[in-house]
């Protein structure tokens, strides 16, 4: 054994690793299955505190969503993006997106017309969403908007003015808004949004960051960051909880729209496991049989591809990083082998 | 007469009720509708002893209370510029940040500065520019209503400006603007003041340095440690004689431009003198055309100063392509093909380099590297048999030559580092007590260390 | 003949590193050293004519001397030419939007031209594919490199392991039983990840970052004196 692993040709070696990354990325794509993420605490509190936004003020949250990031990063950072709109979509948060790097429009855009216009078309422009576009000035814009927002943003990305827009209304400063969602991968960024707006303003800020910068930013949370992703890791535990929190939403949607009382469809939906053996029990005799599949797929359908980017990676990262280990390992092996029989390693 | 009274009082009654609402109405329409006082004594001056481009902009604070003011606005006019001109400028201004942005996070992933720029650049192009508002008045910011004073940066040194504030009140309403300032040119002073740390501090390293050589000339022995890979540069030439196999030299992928490039270049100056004694073959692919005319250069003087200048061949130092992949694509088949028995990877590499260390060792060739790229430095240590580490390889040069002036330097490098620990040392034992102690004093310590000295 | 390779070079050296200097410090000659840094990119301009001579020259050579691979030099030379034709032709450039009737006045990179085309569809999947060999490479390393051999080996090794499993699934489940919000929190594998890349990999790079600058100082201070000539030549 010792021999075979002293002799072994590298490409056995590049062989393994082409199978551990294209293999999980195969069968991810295929059967959209991806390994369970446990949710670390940051994770959790991030999706925590936007869920809760605006239950304080009893009415629709004011979200305020900056993407800070650009295609370079859009890797490891557009999982978060979709999956907050996501999640903010479905609670029915008003989403107020800006951008503080000039390339941020098109990753606003992505946002848009990958989650909203696609999975929530009933939501209306101006009413439900709003794109306010990029601002050239980094922290001092953030300072600005802190005082008076409309002095810095006087139209929407299309030039509509703002007094036109209904969302507007009563909306003049940071201080108006709920909660900030911000997504960043450099600067101006994270640290700038806790700097000028949360500590200033004292609002709930949350954000998604690239994993180089995740370290300079622990020492904020959770005081001034309410919750942070860092890292594609980050980024794949906040879509497990989204993905499960969205699922169960629309579960308890449609059981109650089929008559089944609000008390019961919460904890049904909390299972969706269950729901195919539900769905032949005399509790949903009432159901048509259209509602019954309808309710079936919610429960046990594929999730969409666009909020499974971030699991997915972590399929290829998790057996890459154990192969890894095994041939540290393995080389360790043969070296003490080596060491223990008198030869050179 | 009756109904007159009647009338009379009725219309007493309203014109009074009206008036009582009147005064109901009238301290909230005084607050929402009447505009805060204006700012005075509004002041701006150019910032002396900078680099230019900032004003100093002082006022007196409104007559309005603090707490009824969300803060003042500054408002800049830029007199030698129309409005069409300052929106090509704002244009140009986002594309270029856009494109700098792009650029730094490309390059932390290890892309070539040269791609990751081409990279930006293709990827900005694309994007609409960000609408400039070409109104006669910019608004520079806003601060809050308990400051008097602002700091415009950025303006154009050689632009004329004037300025005004005007106070916001709580429901968003401007006051009146102050009258205009005169007009201002953010100059540059002769001498940037900011700089002056740094130049402080350069002017201690280059005495340190001076007088080391000047120490080092009049005799003084200056022991340098053995620098492992620089020894080993014998034995790597001369296990390629013994194999008979030819020497691979690549000398990083950035132009002569880079410090790194230079550095290689020395290097392979006196690698090409010991291959030229041992009538070993050099090969030089470079990645840039004037790293290939500067190593003939250097090879050429090598091989004449050994006396062999029959030996040189200048086909051997060729260039390859400027792209980073493309460069170590090719290199890595050669040295499949033609397994050098020795490689040197002296110079600037990104995510190449441990491509070539990994290709290098499969063909068995004994490999010594030498980057100042921290990035890369783990891969060329995991994967070669010698590493340069940072400024082991700046002073390869005086090592090898093992002159007294090049030595000297390397002495007055360490002066360096002394100043830089007791920097170190002072910052980081101010600090903690700042935040043992929370001491003001202490704070203002910290900031004067980080914002003027380490910020210059 | 000195003079020409030697004294001038050194006068240029010296003359330049100077200026660029003092513009660093005298706000009046910041320009100039704008100015003396643009005939670095001129003379490059130029060294690419010498650098795309050299790789004709070198592989017409190959392809006429029949060396083994002579076709690879073929292939060398044929997409060489190819896009140095469809670049400078700007073949598919779509006419400028501002000047529409002015020949080659399209931008040569824009999309939808040829140009754009080579880069879109065979340079950058190319470059995808030697960047993404790294995995495989990073993969033999470890395999053959990373021995225990001594207690700073080991160190490196333990280090190795809690960054590659604390960004994974598998850190987490190793250390999940420990309860996050205990005092020992900090020895899950996630968080002592974060932890080792926050302090120890931060200090180490800091003071590589440190000796470099240093070296790059006392380096340059060499060259701009004339005391390192050997980028020049062999040292005297």
């Amino acid at each position: 054994m010792i021999k075979l692993l002293e002799n072994l040709d590298r490409r056995w070696i590049f062989l393994a690793m082409a199978l551990c990354v294209s293999v999980p990325i195969l069968v991810i794509g295929l059967t959209g299955v991806t390994f369970p993420e446990t949710p670390t605490p940051l994770a959790e509190a991030f999706f925590a505190e936007v869920d809760r936004a605006g239950e304080a003020k009893g009415r629709r949250a004011n979200v305020l969503i900056a993407l800070d990031y650009d295609p370079a990063s859009a890797g490891e950072l557009s999982p978060m993006s979709a999956s907050l709109v996501n999640q903010c979509s479905q609670r029915g948060h008003r989403m107020y997106f800006i951008s503080l790097w000039p390339v941020g429009p098109q990753m606003i855009d992505d946002s848009i017309e990958k989650v909203i216009k696609r999975y929530y078309p009933h939501l209306v422009y101006g009413e439900d969403y709003v794109n306010l576009g990029f601002k050239a000035g980094n922290e001092q814009v953030i300072k600005v908007m802190g005082i008076d927002l409309t002095t810095e943003f006087r139209t929407d990305v299309e030039g509509t003015t703002l007094s036109k827009i209904p969302m507007m209304e009563g909306i003049t400063s940071l201080e108006d808004f709920d909660l900030i969602a911000e997504i960043s991968a450099g600067y101006p960024g994270s640290k700038e949004w806790v700097l000028y707006a949360a500590t200033q303003y004292d609002i709930p800020l949350v954000s998604g960051m690239t994993g180089v910068q995740a370290p300079q930013n622990y020492p904020y949370y959770p005081t001034q960051l309410k919750g942070l992703l860092g890292a594609i890791k980050g980024a794949a535990e906040y879509e497990f909880i989204v993905n499960e929190y969205i699922r169960r939403s629309r579960l308890e949607e449609l059981l109650v729209a089929s008559g089944l009382d609000p008390a019961v469809a919460g904890p049904l939906a909390d299972e969706p496991a269950q729901i195919p053996a539900w769905t032949t029990s005399a509790a949903a005799a009432s159901m048509t049989p259209e509602a019954k599949a309808d309710l079936i797929d919610a429960a046990t359908g594929a999730t969409p591809g666009e909020f499974l980017e971030g699991q997915r990676r972590m399929g290829p990262q998790l057996f890459a990083h154990l192969l890894m280990v095994l041939l540290i390992i393995l080389g360790n092996v043969i070296f003490f082998a080596q060491r223990r029989r008198g030869g050179s390693a | 007469m009756r109904t007159s009274t009647i009338q009379t009082t009725l219309l007493a009654t309203a014109l009074c009720a009206s008036a009582g609402v009147q005064v109901v109405l009238g301290s909230s329409t005084t607050s929402w509708l009447a505009p805060p006082e204006s700012p005075t004594n509004l002041v701006a001056n150019d910032l002396p002893w900078d680099g230019g481009g900032t004003v100093q902009i002082d006022w007196t604070a409104s007559a309005t209370p603090e707490d009824q003011l969300k803060g003042y606005e500054i408002l800049a006019h830029e007199l030698s510029v129309t409005p069409r001109e300052e929106t090509i400028e704002t244009d140009e201004q986002a594309d270029q940040a856009a494109a700098e942005q792009t650029e730094s996070v490309l390059e932390g992933e290890g892309i070539a500065p040269e791609d990751a720029r081409r990279q930006a650049e293709l990827s900005t192009g694309s994007f609409a520019p960000a609408p400039a508002d070409p109104s006669e008045w910019t608004s520079l910011g806003i601060v809050p209503a308990t400051q008097t004073d602002y700091q415009a940066t950025g303006l154009d040194k050689a632009g004329v400006y004037v300025f005004k504030i005007r106070a916001i009140g709580l429901e968003g309403e401007f006051s009146a603007p102050t009258a205009a300032s005169g007009e201002i040119r953010p100059v540059a002073a002769f001498f940037n003041g900011r700089k002056l740390p740094l130049l402080v501090t350069l002017m201690l390293i280059a005495s340190a340095v001076f007088a080391f050589i000047v120490l080092a000339r009049r005799g003084m022995p200056m022991r340098i440690r053995k620098i492992a890979g620089l020894a080993a540069v014998d034995e790597a030439v001369g296990r390629a004689t013994e194999m008979g196999r030819s020497i691979l030299y690549i000398n990083g992928i950035q132009d002569m431009d880079d410090l790194q490039t230079v550095a290689g270049v020395t290097v392979l100056g006196h690698v090409a003198k010991t291959a030229a004694e041992y009538d070993a073959k050099i090969e030089v692919p470079t990645a840039r055309s004037l790293v290939m005319t500067a190593a003939r250069e250097s090879v050429q003087s090598s091989y004449f100063s050994a006396g062999r200048p029959d030996a040189y061949n200048p086909d051997l130092i060729y260039y390859v392509t400027d792209e980073q992949f493309g460069f170590v694509a090719y290199v890595s088949g050669m040295m499949t093909r033609e397994k050098p028995a020795a490689c040197f990877y002296m110079g600037s590499f990104f995510a190449e380099s441990l491509i070539l260390a990994e290709t290098g060792n499969s063909v068995g060739a004994i490999q010594i590297a030498g980057t100042a790229n921290p990035s890369q430095l783990p891969f060329f240590v995991a994967a070669c048999d010698y590493t340069l580490i940072g400024e082991e390889f700046f002073a390869a040069s005086a090592y090898l030559s093992g002159q007294p002036d090049q030595l000297g330097s390397l002495k007055g490098q360490d002066v360096g580092k002394i100043l830089v620990g007791i920097v170190i040392i002072i910052g980081v034992t101010l600090a903690t007590l700042q935040a043992i102690t929370g001491s003001d004093s202490l704070e203002a310590a910290v900031n004067y260390l980080v914002n003027v000295i380490l910020g210059s | 003949m000195q003079i020409l390779t030697r004294s001038i070079p050194l006068f240029i050296t010296t003359v330049a590193g100077i200026v660029m200097i003092l513009s660093a410090f005298f706000p009046y000659t910041s320009d100039w050293g704008k100015f003396a840094g643009q005939f670095f990119n001129i003379l490059a301009a130029f060294a690419f004519v010498l650098g795309g001579g050299n790789l004709l020259k070198l592989h017409l050579k190959k392809i006429s001397d029949q060396r083994p691979g002579w076709a690879y030099s073929g292939v060398v030379l044929v997409c060489f030419i190819v896009t140095l034709f469809v670049g400078l032709m700007k073949i598919g450039a779509y006419p400028n939007p501002t000047y529409p009737s002015v020949h080659f006045g399209g931008e040569t990179q824009g999309s939808g031209s040829m140009f754009w085309w080579f880069y879109e569809y065979a340079f950058k999947p190319l470059t995808s594919t030697m960047f993404a060999m790294l995995a495989f490479y990073v993969a033999s390393a470890a395999f053959r490199a990373f021995r225990a051999k001594n207690f700073e080996a080991i160190l490196l090794l333990g280090t190795a392991f809690i960054v590659l499993l604390g960004r994974t699934f598998a850190g987490v489940l190793a250390t999940g039983w420990i309860p996050p919000d205990s005092a020992f929190s900090g020895l899950r594998l996630e968080n002592l990840s974060v932890y080792v890349m926050q302090v120890f990999n931060t200090a180490g790079t800091r003071a590589i970052m440190i000796g470099i600058a240093l070296g790059i100082a006392s380096t340059s201070m060499k060259i701009l004196l004339g005391i390192d000539r050997s980028f020049l030549g062999s040292g005297d």
